[in-house]
Parts: structure tokens; C-alpha cells; sequence
């Protein structure tokens, strides 16, 4: 197996696919959103519970694959108790490490844990997969009534 | 010497150096092209004859009387005449060029479909078709209020003929079926189906796709009324395709598109038609590429489609064997006549993990829905990963794919 493969799957990425962390539907949630990739089928629903500026509760359901599946995990880990400048920050520095050119640094420190998914950017053709559930957490946060897709 | 069957008369080696694409090396390991029902790869012929076009013979046809657009017109010609062959058409005026099978799917809809077919008619179409043989015609439903009505396929993926049969009422005026299924490689026998559509009086289409490559077509033996296909999934080049339909028929349909090369006569109050083919080809055709499928078909009938057919056989039956070892895989379409596709899921591996496990072992096979989401929704997976095989393919090429397999097995423990 290549280096790159193992890389790319490796533990808690395969971990998060299988064991999918606040993987339901949320009761409480206040704020919704559908990302649909139509050409993979990727499909993903967020949920955010906002208590004034902050994420109190973030959920997801859905289907895709196992790095959108795991992409949309992490997110869940990640942005739980996060304000909302906080959530929209991190969103940048993931998608900056996502579409960073292949061999180009960047600042791991930044992203904590989701620097696992650092590796996705040497296959250019999964990266639409890794954003799907981070644009769709965006317009959750901030609705633009556009039809989230990241194909 | 050993007793020489088809298959083993078959010198796929000599074969593969026709096809200069598959000495391609990719990331560093040797090219294993198994996406052929997405799109088939070239002999050096045919991309030999596109250079020397566009280098020395390059012209527009029917038009000019100098040397050059005389030459390019006999050769467009020649091929229409080499597709009327290859189908076994009874004249070349039954041969339209299009740019692919889905454009001559649209062009029966909207040529026949408008103009014959009105609202309470009904159409019957297949559990197994492409989208481009059901969106046209549910655009059309839309239009015209004619109801579209789907044969159902059993737990193989084949057609439930006795279903089929049942459906077709007195209210079906258009069946439009697959000859081959492109998502899971189901061989339905059209020519039965036709007879049962003409009993019931219904006009038919078959999407010849995914067959013209593996098979021979014979167009009057099937006695379908259309017939539709694409170049580049027949060693030729992507936007040229063909639309076989009967003279009667094709002489009662109104024009496709309006333009140049498709009227006799214009002046600003009336203009006359021109006569078949040129009816429905207005504007300049993609000259190159019909003179490109027409070396495409000249090569694929030197190869000879009996012998392709029994090799591509021999190569699904191996196939079969050897991917069904690999742990937790399934086959999503196990009909018995089946075409040398094989589609399938493993456990809780995603489609496209898979793809990219492949692609890193130089292997290109397709992960997706197959543009035919209702055959996804019919075996309740969301995709399948597909290998579909040619005959430059090798049982070697098919061990590799087996070995990578075992790979993903290993990442999806």
C-alpha cells in the first residue's frame, strides 16, 4: 500500500467514519442545513443549536464516503462550545489546509486535531469530499439560501 | 498442439500494441484502464486518421468544388455507408450522425415524440435505464402530458419480462429500452422485446450504448425502429454518435435543428427541406469524427465482434471467479447474460474510497451512480464501484484489480 493511502486513511480518520461522533438528528437544533454533492452522492444535514453567538449542540446525518464522513465528524468535535467568529475561523484555516498546494506548510497548530486531514490535499479529486460538511456548517451559521454543493 | 478454442486464438498482446494509451505508466505503476463503458480507448488507426485529416485532407463538406472538400465529402460518406454496414441498416439514409447516443435519444423525443405522441399516451422504458433514456422523456411528459411508465428487474437486474409484457397495454404508443445495461451489464433480449412492442403497436428505441463495442448489432434482425449509439465508446473519437432509425419513420418526422446543409431551398417565406440523412444534420457535422469512427469500425471488424464477444466472456467469467474472493464484496447485477461489467460494493466501503485505493495502483474503473440513480435506489446502495472490461483487457489486469481489492479490505477492516 502507498504512503499517501495510509496517510490519508489513517486511524482516527477511519475511526470517525466508522464511529461517527453526535451522528443523529437535533431536537433542540435552531438552525439547519443540507450539503449535497450530486455527482458522488455525498449527503449531509447539520444541525446547530445556538445559544446566542455560541454553538451550544452541533449534529450531523447523512451519507458519503468515508473522508466526508469523517471531515464532518471531527467538525462536530471540534466546534461544540466554539462562538461563532470561533467556528468561522477554524472553517478558514481547514479549507486553507484542504486547498494548500500539494507540498506547501502549513500551521498544524491552527486546526488541533484536524490536522489528520492534512493529507487529503494530495488527492485533489477528494477535497470537494473533506469540505462538503465545513460549507455546510457555514450556512447553517449564516444562511444565504444557496443550495450547499461543493462539486 | 493444443485444440485452439476462440478465445485462446485471441493474441491479446498484439492487440494491446494497437492501443498506444496503454503503455502509459500511472503514479509510477502500469496503466490498468478498466473504465470502458465510460468511455473505450483508441487504435493507433484511428488517431493516425484524425492527424491526417486535420493535417493534409481538412475541408468542409458538400460545399466546395475544389479537390480537398470533394475528397473530405466522399470520405463522409464512406463512413455512413461503413455504419449502415456495421449495423446492418438497409440504406444510408437511415443513418443520422449525432454527437452521442443521448443526443439521438433527445432527437427521436423531440422530432417523433412531439410530434406524434400526445397527452395519455404512454411510454414504457426499463428499471435499468441511463438518465439520457429517462430525462428526455419525462422533459416530454412535461410538455406534452405523456405518461411515463418503468418495466421493473428482478433482484439479478433483469428485465421482469413477464412485468414487461403487462405493461404493455394499448395505451403504450413508445417503448425505449437498453440493450445493454451500462450499470450493471444486463443483456436484455431486445429483439423479443421489440416483437412484444410491435404486437402491442408501440414504436421502439434501443439504446445501443454500451453494446456495439462487445457484440454484433444487427438492426433488422432486432427490428427496432431506432437504434442509438456513440463513437467513443466504440474505439472512436467523443462527440460524433449515431442515430439509426427507419426511412418511413425518419421521412414523417419533422427537422431537428435548422440550419445550413438541411433544406433545399430558403427564401424568407418558406424554405424546403432537404432529404435523409441530411434532414436532421444542420450546420457543418464533425467531419473529422465521422471519418474517425469510420476507421474505428473498420479496426473493430478486422478484430472481429465474435471473437471479441467469446474473449470479453472468458474474461467476465474470470473476472467473476476472481472478485468474488475478495471478502465482503458483493455484485450489484448478476444476470445470466450478462456483458463483461462488474459492479460492486464492499461491506461499508464508500464507492469512491475505493476509487482512490485504485487510482494509486494505476487502476481507473468508475465510482459513482453510473448516471442511472434509479438502478442505485432499486439494489438500496448509493454507489457502486464498477470495473468494465474491453478486449485489449488481460486476466493479469483483472489479478491486479483483485489484489488492490484486497487492499481496501485491509484500510475498511
Amino acid at each position: 500500500m502507498s504512503g499517501d493511502i495510509r496517510e490519508l486513511y489513517q486511524q482516527m480518520i477511519m475511526d470517525h467514519n466508522k464511529n461517527p461522533r453526535n451522528f443523529h438528528a437535533l431536537k433542540e437544533s435552531n438552525r439547519n442545513a443540507e450539503g449535497y454533492n450530486p455527482l458522488c452522492g455525498d449527503h449531509f444535514k447539520v444541525f446547530l443549536q445556538m445559544d446566542g453567538d455560541v454553538i451550544k449542540d452541533i449534529a450531523f446525518e447523512g451519507a458519503g464516503c468515508a473522508i466526508s464522513k469523517a471531515s464532518a465528524s471531527m467538525m462536530t468535535t471540534a466546534l461544540k462550545g466554539k462562538t461563532r467568529q470561533e467556528a468561522r475561523a477554524l472553517f478558514e484555516e481547514v479549507h486553507k489546509m484542504l486547498s494548500r498546494r500539494i507540498g506547501e506548510v502549513f500551521d498544524a497548530s491552527k486546526v488541533g486535531k484536524l490536522a489528520t486531514l492534512a493529507g487529503v490535499c494530495e488527492f485533489p479529486a477528494r477535497v470537494k469530499c473533506a469540505s462538503l460538511a465545513w460549507h455546510t456548517m457555514c450556512e447553517a451559521l449564516e444562511p444565504t439560501g444557496k443550495q450547499v454543493t461543493t462539486e | 498442439m493444443e485444440p485452439s478454442t476462440g478465445a485462446k486464438a485471441f493474441d491479446v498482446e498484439a492487440i494491446r500494441k494497437h492501443f498506444p494509451i496503454l503503455k502509459e505508466r500511472v503514479y509510477g505503476k502500469p496503466l490498468t484502464y478498466l473504465d470502458n463503458a465510460a468511455t473505450t480507448q483508441k487504435p493507433q488507426i484511428v488517431i493516425d486518421t484524425l492527424s491526417q485529416f486535420y493535417s493534409r485532407e481538412n475541408a468542409n463538406i458538400h460545399r466546395g468544388i475544389f479537390c480537398l472538400s470533394e475528397q473530405a465529402t466522399k470520405r463522409y460518406k464512406s463512413s455512413r455507408h461503413r455504419v449502415q454496414e456495421f449495423l446492418n441498416a438497409g440504406s444510408d439514409k437511415e443513418i443520422i450522425f449525432v454527437r452521442g447516443t443521448t443526443e439521438a435519444i433527445n432527437l427521436v423525443v423531440h422530432c417523433y415524440g412531439r410530434a406524434f405522441l400526445k397527452a395519455g399516451d404512454e411510454v414504457l422504458i426499463t428499471g435499468m435505464e441511463h438518465h439520457s433514456n429517462i430525462v428526455p422523456w419525462q422533459m416530454l411528459a412535461e410538455q406534452t402530458g405523456i405518461r411515463l411508465k418503468v418495466a421493473p428487474i428482478n433482484d439479478r437486474g433483469e428485465l421482469e419480462t413477464g412485468e414487461f409484457k403487462k405493461l404493455l397495454t394499448g395505451n403504450v404508443k413508445f417503448v425505449s429500452i437498453v440493450h445493454v445495461s451500462n450499470a450493471l451489464g444486463t443483456i436484455n433480449p431486445v429483439k423479443e422485446l421489440v416483437r412484444l412492442a410491435h404486437e402491442a403497436g408501440a414504436v421502439t428505441l434501443v439504446d445501443g450504448a454500451q453494446a456495439v463495442a462487445h457484440t454484433a448489432v444487427d438492426v433488422r434482425d432486432i427490428g427496432c425502429d431506432f437504434y442509438a449509439f456513440s463513437g467513443h465508446k466504440l474505439l472512436g473519437p467523443t462527440g460524433i454518435g449515431v442515430l439509426y432509425g427507419k426511412k418511413e419513420l425518419l421521412e414523417k418526422m419533422p427537422p431537428y435543428q435548422g440550419g445550413g446543409d438541411m433544406i433545399r431551398t430558403v427564401t424568407f417565406e418558406k424554405t424546403t427541406y432537404n432529404d435523409l440523412p441530411y434532414k436532421f444534420e444542420a450546420g457543418t457535422p464533425h467531419i473529422a469524427g465521422v471519418i474517425g469512427l469510420g476507421a474505428a469500425i473498420d479496426y473493430i471488424r478486422s478484430i472481429g465482434l465474435d471473437k471479441v464477444e467469446a474473449y470479453e466472456q472468458e474474461l467476465l467469467k474470470y473476472g467473476t471467479e476472481q472478485i468474488l474472493q475478495v471478502p465482503g464484496l458483493r455484485l450489484i447485477g448478476t444476470a445470466l447474460k450478462k456483458s463483461a461489467i462488474l459492479s460492486f460494493v464492499i461491506g461499508e466501503a464508500h464507492a469512491h474510497d475505493i476509487g482512490t485505493i485504485l487510482d494509486r495502483q494505476g487502476i481507473a474503473i468508475r465510482a459513482g451512480h453510473h448516471c442511472a440513480m434509479p438502478v442505485m435506489q432499486r439494489f438500496n446502495v448509493p454507489a457502486t464501484t464498477r470495473a468494465s472490461l474491453a478486449f485489449y483487457n488481460t486476466k493479469e489486469e483483472i489479478d491486479r484489480l483483485v489484489a488492490a481489492l484486497h487492499e481496501v479490505t485491509e484500510v475498511f477492516r
